[in-house]
């Protein structure tokens, strides 16, 4: 179970960079309900034993992080019709390259935090690097659909740090979360599809041009 | 200098124009033709060594040596590669920065020979084929310095030979990393299909062919022989990586060697097969992800 673990944390990492290499919106969206699935089973592969605590979150994490978000993304992709990301603010290649560098940045620090000895060694490194690069996303790119999808990535890098105390947070704090970002997407994709209408693009950078 | 090294060497160079061939062949049948034998490149070789040569009156010493560079280079940086799988014929430490100079001295006098030509169109491929390349190296060396990291040896007999199949069981989510970035190294160092397309008959298209488009005769088929010589040499790397054959005795790493290499093929025309060619601003960026994946095996090993 544990090289099972090891290897989806290395998926996971995979999808970030892929994520970051795509300007096709679809195969951006593809990658996050893929790394969604993985974080959906990383629960199950981590716990010491299969209790009804990690099922259930692997279940929720995968209803909604890999099923639910990644159609309603879909959803307002179709309906604002826009397909690439083509000019973001860091190219793809120099994009690619600081995912490379937040990664080794991610073992880096991980290596040096005062953590106590988990079970799964990467789960911290891999939980930073997916924030830093949830963070790129969120910050490189102009399209507001594509920084939906940064959030969520960043937010997949906190809820695999919150992995490492599976045992000691409360199941119903977890689902809260879950919920949260549920509605929080959902607002932000209803934003997003308002600003379409509006302004007949989802370039971000023209909310700045705001006049009464 | 081992003996059983020398003689894998030779069945490589026996079997590389085979390689080509299988690719051509896997992707005709994918796309529902028939496609030209799989050993079609040993007849075109043949028919190139008994015709004449022709040069142009532009052309200098370097256009008539850059064919023979090619193949020298390749070959001396076949002596580097364990090829049996145990140990290489010449090893010394750090001889993993002498087969990236190599391979880069091939190219460089390949380019020259372009250049020489003072055609444009062979120019323009001498510029995309040195651009592609710059992205190119820094990918494999990244590779090279994963597998130190993982087997402890600076030299690739070591690396690649018998302290891989130990390290296996250690790092092994960190090799098919480096596997899978070899293989798309394979892919652009030889000019297949997401970077470049062998089959393209466009010169403003073309990369690896257009430079060539002056030779003739002996020097083409030098160079032919060297583009398939130079996939093996690859093939051994990703089949080294995937498959480490330390433990088996020499005629099975050889039988594992070949099996590998015509999987290796089938895989190239698959790819061949299934996806177009990148443009060309793209292909950097595929490159630079294949660096990436070696650079994240790199971490995992220091991790």
């Amino acid at each position: 179970m544990r090289d099972a673990a090891q290897i989806v944390l290395l998926l996971v990492v995979l999808s970030d960079l892929a994520i970051l290499g795509t300007s096709r919106l679809s195969s951006c969206i593809r990658g996050l309900a893929a790394q969604g699935l993985l974080l959906g089973l990383l629960p199950v592969l981590i716990a010491p034993q299969l209790s009804v605590h990690a099922v259930s979150l692997a279940l929720g994490t995968v209803i909604v992080k890999a099923v639910v978000l990644p159609w309603f993304l879909a959803w307002a992709i179709r309906e604002a019709a826009v397909r690439r990301e083509i000019e973001p603010i860091v190219g793809f290649i120099a994009s690619q390259l600081l995912g490379a560098f937040a990664l080794a940045l991610a073992f880096a620090i991980a290596s040096r935090l005062p953590l106590p000895a988990l079970h799964q060694p990467l789960l911290v490194p891999v939980s930073l690097a997916t924030l830093m690069i949830g963070f790129i996303v969120l910050t490189t790119r102009r399209k507001a659909l594509v920084q939906v999808v940064g959030y969520l990535i960043l937010e997949n890098g906190i809820y695999l740090f919150g992995l490492t105390q599976t045992e000691s947070v409360p199941f119903l704090i977890e689902l809260g979360v879950l919920l949260d970002v549920f509605v929080g997407v959902f607002i932000m994709g209803i934003v997003v599809f308002h600003i379409n209408r509006e302004f007949d693009s989802l370039d971000a950078t023209r909310l700045t041009e705001l006049t009464d | 200098m081992s003996g059983s090294g020398l003689i894998a060497l030779g069945i490589l160079s026996v079997v590389a124009p085979a390689l080509p061939g299988i690719a051509g062949k896997t992707k005709s049948l994918l796309t529902g033709r028939r496609g030209p034998p799989v050993l079609q490149l040993y007849a075109d070789l043949r028919k190139l060594l008994g015709k004449g040569a022709v040069y142009s009156r532009t052309t200098t010493w370097l256009f008539r040596a850059a064919p023979v560079v090619v193949l020298v280079t390749l070959f001396v940086a076949a002596l580097l590669l364990p090829v049996d799988g145990r140990e290489a014929s010449a090893a010394f430490t750090g001889d993993l920065v002498a087969f990236a100079g190599l391979l880069a001295l091939g190219r460089f006098a390949l380019v020259l020979a372009g250049l020489d030509t003072g055609s444009s169109f062979e120019g323009l491929g001498a510029s995309r084929e040195v651009t592609i390349a710059s992205f190119a190296e820094p990918a494999l060396l990244l590779c090279f310095i994963a597998l130190v990291l993982a087997t402890g040896d600076l030299s690739l007999s070591g690396m690649l030979g018998t302290p891989l199949a130990a390290a296996w069981p250690r790092a092994g989510a960190s090799l098919s990393l480096v596997g899978i970035s070899l293989f798309v190294l394979l892919l652009a160092e030889n000019s297949r299909v997401p970077v470049d397309d062998p089959a393209t008959h466009l010169e403003l298209t073309m990369i690896h062919e257009v430079i060539v488009l002056d030779h003739s005769g002996p020097d083409l088929a030098l160079i032919l022989y060297g583009s398939a010589f130079k996939l093996a040499l690859f093939g051994v790397l990703v089949v080294s990586v995937f498959v480490p054959r330390a433990g088996f005795s020499t005629p099975a790493a050889l039988a594992l060697l070949i099996a590998g290499l015509g999987v290796a093929a089938v895989a190239v025309g698959i790819v061949e097969s299934a996806m177009a060619r990148l443009r060309l601003v793209r292909v950097p960026q595929l490159l630079v992800g294949a660096a990436a994946l070696a650079l994240f095996a790199t971490i995992l090993q220091l991790g």
